[in-house]
Parts: C-alpha cells; structure tokens; sequence
C-alpha cells in the first residue's frame, strides 16, 4: 500500500504539488465509511448513522431520485472519467469532533500541521473548522464572536441545534434538483459549515474552513450555509487540498448564501486540490436591499473545476461581486466563471475573470449576465482576461447576457494576451530565469484580484502560481 | 584583458539581414565610452545582441564580460554576470509594483551569486538602500509602489532605468539613449546618477544621438558609429566635431543601412 502511494506521487502530474502527501496507515482507523457506490441503502445508512430528522432523511432519499434521473450535463468540461459506482460518499474519520488540535488522532493532527492551519488560526483567523473526509473534525471559534451571537458550526451540528433555521434556508437557494451534482450533494451531503452572523455585528477577521480528502476515490460532498442579517458583516475563506492518487475523487459541495439588508458577505476559495480530483460545485448567494455579495474564487488545483458563484441581486441597490482566477495547466480543465442576475433596481454587480492556461491545460470563463424587466438603473460591467502561456493551451470565453430591461448600463471587456517576448527580455535582462519572469507576469496579470486578498491569502496565491509556473518548465 | 571586449561582431535579424557588421569594442572598470550614430544606424542592435536578446543572431565575432564569452547564454545568466542595459524603450509588466520587481531582481542576482541558493536581500536593507537611491535619483515616492513602467512618462521610465542600475550595481552599463526625451534637469540628475555608478566597480557604454549627455557625462573615448561599423574613434572632442558637423562627414547618407 505504502509502495503504491510512493509510486502516485512520483507519477503525480504536478511533482511538486506540495500537498501530495497522505495517510496510508489510516483506512483501518476510519470510525465508519459506507462501501462504494450510490444507492438509496447508501443514503438511508448515512441519513441513519448522523441521527438525523425524518424530514431530512425524505429530503435526501428525493434529492437522489433527482440525481438518478439527470442525465449528465452535457456541457462544460468532459466529466466521462467519474465512475460514481467506484466512489466512497461517505467515510467519517473520528467518533468525535474536538475543540482543540491536541485531541485529533495523531495522524489527522499532523496533516493539519502540515498545511499550517493551526499556526493560521492563532496569527489572524477568527474561527476554524477542518473538514477531513466526510466530516468536520475540528471547530473553533473566538469567544468573544460567540458571546455576540455569532454561530459558526459544522452543518451537521447546525442541523441538530438550529433545525429550525436550517429547515427554514436549505434547498432554498439552490434547489435540491437544481443540478446533477446539486442533487448528488443534497442525497449525501456531509460536513460543510454553518453560519449565522446576528444583526449589526461584524466578524472582522476571517472565519476559515479547511476540505481535506485524504483516501482515495473519496466523494466530499461539504454542504455550508451562510445568513448574514441585517448590518452584518463576514468574511469567509475555504481552502482545499487532497493527496495525489492515480485514480480519481471527487468533490461536489453546495453552497447556499443569505446576505440580508445592509449585510455583507466575502467568500474567499483557494482551491489547491490535487490533480486528480473532480470539482464540480454549486454555489449561488442572495442579496437583499442595499446588501453587498463578492465570491473571491481562486482555482489552481483540480483535474476538472466547473463551478460559477452565482448572486441573485434581490433588494434595491444590492451589489455583487466576482473575481475568478482559473489556472489550468497540464491535464487540467478550469471552467469557472459566475453568475448575476439583477431582478431589482438600480443594482449593481461587476464580475473580474482572468484565466492563465499552460502546458495544454484549458481555462476560461463561462458567464451569464441577466437583467430581468424592472431592475431599472443597474449596472453591470464584466471584464475577462485570458492570457495562454503556450500554443499547446487553450482558453474559452462563454460570456451570455440575457437582458429584458431596457433602462440598464451594461460593460463587456475581455482580452486574450499571450507573454510577450519583450516582455520577458526586459525581465531576464534584470536577472530573473525565464520561469521567474513568466511568473512575475502571471503574477501582474491577477494582481487586480489578489490585491482583494488578506495580505496572507495574497502571499499565499502568489506562492501557488509560482509552484504552477515552475511545474513543469522544460 | 577589459571588463567587456567586443570582437569582430556581426549581428542579424532573424531573416539574415545583417545590422552590425564587425564592431571591435573595449570598455574597462571606471571608463566611460560614448556610442555616437544617426538613427537607424545599428546602435539598439548592437545594445540588444550584447544582452542576448533572441531576435538578434550573433553571425559571427565574441562577445567577452571577464574574459568569458557570453554570446551563447540567456540575457539572465548575462545580467548575473554583471551586465546591464537601461533600454531605449522600457516595456510595462501591468500589476507588478517597482518595488517588489526590484527586490526579485535582486534577488536573482544574490541567488546566482550564491550559487543558487536562496540568499534573499533584508527588507530593511532594501527598503534603506531603495529609499536612498530614489532619493538621489529624485524618482517621486509614488513611482515605487506603482507597476512598473505602465503608463509612466517617457521621463519617468527612463528616470527609473537609472534606478535600477543603481540598485543592480551591475559592471559594465550599456545605456540606450538614455537622454531623449528627458528634460533639462532630468538629464542632469540622469547624468550624475551615471558618473557616481562609474568608478572602479563599473565601466559604462553610452549610445546617444547627441552631445547633450556628454556634456554632464564627460566620456573618455567616442566611437562614431555609422551603419552597422565604428568609422571614427576619439576623445570628447570628437564629439563635438560631430555636434558641428554631423554625421555625413563620416560618410552616412542620412537614412540607416546606408551604402555597403
Ligand atoms: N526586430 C527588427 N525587425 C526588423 N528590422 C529591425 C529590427 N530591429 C532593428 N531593425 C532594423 O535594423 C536597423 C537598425 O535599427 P536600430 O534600432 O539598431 O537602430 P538605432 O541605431 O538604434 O536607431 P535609433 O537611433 O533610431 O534608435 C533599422 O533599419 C531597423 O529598422
Ligand atoms: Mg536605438
């Protein structure tokens, strides 16, 4: 086993991929995993093991019923390699979850200190949980933000103790039969976070969740939700790694997002999976009057990503925000993008896509930009960059506008550049290496969107597109 | 042996036609050479091949920085070795700042020189060392944290071509018509950031059109270079004689790849 592992990692597209490790030992200890495989008995065995409400459990089993019956898309990226019949969907790792680092298991403790997440959590987070397989297995937050009213708890804790807000908000902003993949998560969701920040308060440094896979063929299906009330203010950065196997995983999350008047929201997501995973995400926000929403999403890592934040601008004056970074490099396909649609006046959204393609990976932005009749006096502008490192790597720009008000101002820019060779003259000429000086520039070109970023998450952006550059120069 | 030697260089464009066509050339420690010629004449050419820019085959002749033949390695492996060109025409890297290009350069250089090993620059030591260099050079504060060279002034960028050669302390400085498009005062500052670089660490080749920089920048020999070769070569006077009587007395028609 251990032998094998060796082996994947040597194999592994990206050598460097700094994330590459796993636990092998670590299978045997797992505290329950369902077999392999999706089926009602599957879902009744998870719904049944987590103790869970009869509404929730029927929730499930129909979530399924909606997944079986989909066919696959049929657009996006070639998901043909999933064989869902091959997948663990449910595999918990520890009986209980802890407070303190301490008290993880050895092995799962030290994965999380190899990723440096406790460190991270004493110098500037102001809350933490770490998901590691199905579920959530550490969970921390600051007293004080507690004392405030603020929940931030795993979302099968959040169903136990808040059932009735849960009932109240899940599968109302993405519907259980929404998508495929948003009914697979619906029918066997597990972990995710959930947070309700109370009227007026704000949560000044981020909360932060961490999705850990660690076994292989593993499905993570994290589902989290999100209410900021009214005058409110959060901040929340995710973060995703997994080992590098030969076969593949897959991660299917739903991410449902409340942000009530006056209330703000940031949603941060470095994605860093290995190159073997599937990502496939369903995330979609709601804002309501004079309420700000911005998805932040950064997707270096994964085999296949198709995911497109969506905001649904409710209330007067809201405003939305996306900035997607999408690197794809060798054997990897980023479809990313976003989503907006403005069904009140005098909204606003701006959406900021830049998409690096090399060494025959594909990037690119799929969007849809949609004004319903009556949102008089909103404004959108939408600006995609793509900048393709070499001729074997392509980048596709999708950007739709379905626009039924007449009273709007609407911004189209998109560009595709290539590194220019006097632009990398000029930078060697000063010293740099040819990889260097790429990066520089690749690091320029998403500067607009990494300037957004805590100092932490900007460095730490910056660190993952150079580890891409260097991959696999030469 | 000179710091840089210049040996019987020819130089062609990717389709062959070729610009330089045998330059003999010595610049040492604490010189200052002047590269006088009309547009068009080979002198950016000549500039470029020096620092290994791809779209100039060397045909023929060496290139030598310390006695080593450099004329097959990268402009980064050129650059560590101490070589320096301040471009005709800087090129803009949107996004990233002055500064943090600066550093990383530095920071190459400190990599190579440590035989590859990481030997990152102190912040505060950089921060001093820029702070003052700026300071000299009077670049405005702003112009560090601002990407480098887009959007600045024709000025600006050449102003901040200086600054780099300060920072990077490189031996021997190449400077592509550093002068046009300053003013008056810019040029002076220009010029005096170039006689302090100069001294027993670093020579200096100076290509211009005309006379203006040599008159802050006293050189200590002239090169007349008309299509593609060196016709005359002399002391600052020489520089003046062409102030007077231009190119075409030595036999340029006033319009590049003249008669050969
Ligand atoms: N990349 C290129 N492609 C085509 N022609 C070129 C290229 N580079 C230089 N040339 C030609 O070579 C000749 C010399 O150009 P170069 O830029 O070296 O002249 P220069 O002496 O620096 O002129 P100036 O004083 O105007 O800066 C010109 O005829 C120019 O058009
Ligand atoms: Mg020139």
């Amino acid at each position: 086993m251990s032998s094998t592992h060796e082996t994947d990692v040597v194999r592994g597209i990206r050598s460097d991929y700094k994330y590459g490790f796993s636990n092998p030992d670590d299978a045997k200890d797992y505290f329950f995993k369902s077999g392999r495989g999706i089926s009602h008995e599957v879902v009744e065995a998870i719904s049944e093991h987590k103790g869970e409400p009869e509404w929730m459990r029927q929730f499930r089993h129909k979530s399924l019923d909606y997944f079986l019956a989909r066919p696959m898309p049929s657009w996006g990226a070639d998901l043909s390699g999933i064989d869902f019949e091959n997948i663990y969907y449910y595999i918990r790792p520890t009986e209980k979850q802890a407070d303190s680092w301490e008290d993880l298991p050895p092995d799962i403790k030290d994965t999380w200190d190899k990723l440096g997440i406790p460190e991270a959590e004493k110098k500037y987070l102001a809350g933490v949980g770490a998901q590691y397989e199905s579920e959530v297995v550490y969970h921390k937050l600051q007293a004080d933000l507690e004392a405030k009213g603020v929940l931030f708890l795993d979302m099968d804790s959040g169903l136990r103790e808040h059932e009735d807000i849960v009932k109240q908000y899940m599968g109302t902003i993405i519907p259980q039969n929404d998508n495929k993949f948003a009914a697979l998560n619906s029918a066997v969701w597990s972990g995710g976070s959930f947070i309700y920040v109370p009227p007026g308060v704000r949560v000044e440094m981020p909360l932060q969740a961490y999705f850990r896979i660690n076994a292989e063929n593993m499905g993570q299906f994290e589902r989290t939700l999100i209410i900021v009330d009214e005058d409110a203010y959060v901040h929340y950065v995710e973060g995703c790694t997994a080992p590098i196997y030969s076969s593949d995983s897959l991660h299917s999350a739903v991410v449902e997002i409340v942000v009530k008047p006056r209330g703000r929201c940031r949603y941060t997501t470095i994605q860093n999976w290995s190159n073997n995973v599937y990502n496939l995400v369903t995330k979609r926000a709601v804002a309501y009057e004079d309420a700000t929403m911005e998805w932040v999403d950064g997707n270096l890592g994964s085999k296949v990503t198709m995911k497109y934040p969506a905001i649904w601008l409710m209330g007067e004056r809201a405003h939305g925000e996306v900035l997607s970074i999408a690197f794809g490099g060798k054997g990897q396909h980023q479809d990313a993008g976003g989503k907006v649609v403005h069904v009140a006046p005098r909204t606003s959204s701006v959406i900021t896509s830049k998409s690096i393609s090399k060494d025959g990976g594909r990037a690119g932005y799929r969007g849809l930009l949609q004004v319903a009749k009556g949102a008089v006096g909103s404004k959108s502008k939408v600006v995609c960059d793509a900048l393709i490192l070499d001729e074997e790597s392509r980048s596709d720009t999708y950007p739709y506008i379905q626009v039924d008000e007449s009273d709007v101002e609407l911004g189209h820019e998109a560009t595709v550049s290539k590194i220019g060779e006097e632009q990398l003259f000029y930078l060697m000429s000063r010293g740099l290496s040819e990889a260097e000086a790429s990066a520089m520039i690749v690091s320029g070109f998403v500067e607009p969107i990494t300037k957004e970023l805590p100092l932490e998450y900007a460095v730490e952006m910056n660190r993952l597109i150079q580890l891409q550059m260097e991959g696999s120069v030469g | 042996m000179a710091q840089l030697e210049i040996r019987n260089l020819h130089v062609a464009l990717e389709d062959g036609t070729e610009i330089v066509k045998g330059v003999d050339l010595k610049v040492d420690l604490g010189q200052k050479h002047a590269v006088m010629g009309p547009n068009g004449s080979g002198k950016s050419t000549l500039a470029y091949a020096l620092m290994g820019h791809p779209a100039y085959v060397v045909t023929d002749g060496q290139i030598l920085l310390d006695g080593e033949d450099i004329a097959e390695l990268g402009a980064d492996e050129r650059a560590q070795r101490g070589l320096f060109l301040a471009f005709q025409y800087p090129h803009a890297i949107p996004g990233v700042t002055v500064t943090s290009f600066l550093r990383s350069a530095i920071n190459a250089n400190r990599k190579a020189a440590s035989g590859g090993e990481d030997d990152p620059v102190p912040i505060p030591e950089f921060r001093t060392n820029l702070l003052a260099a700026m300071e000299e050079l009077k670049v405005p504060r702003e112009l560090a944290s601002r990407y480098l060279n887009d959007g600045f002034s024709g000025g600006e960028k050449k102003r901040v071509e200086i600054l780099q050669m300060a920072m990077l302390k490189p031996k021997i400085a190449v400077l592509d018509e550093t002068d046009s498009g300053l003013d008056i005062d810019a040029l002076r500052i220009v010029a005096n950031g170039v006689n302090k670089l100069v001294g027993p660490e670093t020579g200096a080749l100076v290509i211009t059109h005309y006379q203006r920089i040599l008159d802050y920048v006293t050189p200590d020999f002239v090169h007349v270079f008309v299509d593609g070769r060196i016709v005359a070569e002399g002391g600052p006077e020489l520089a003046h004689k062409l102030e007077a009587e231009g190119y075409e007395a030595f036999g340029s028609n006033g319009n590049g790849r003249g008669p050969s």
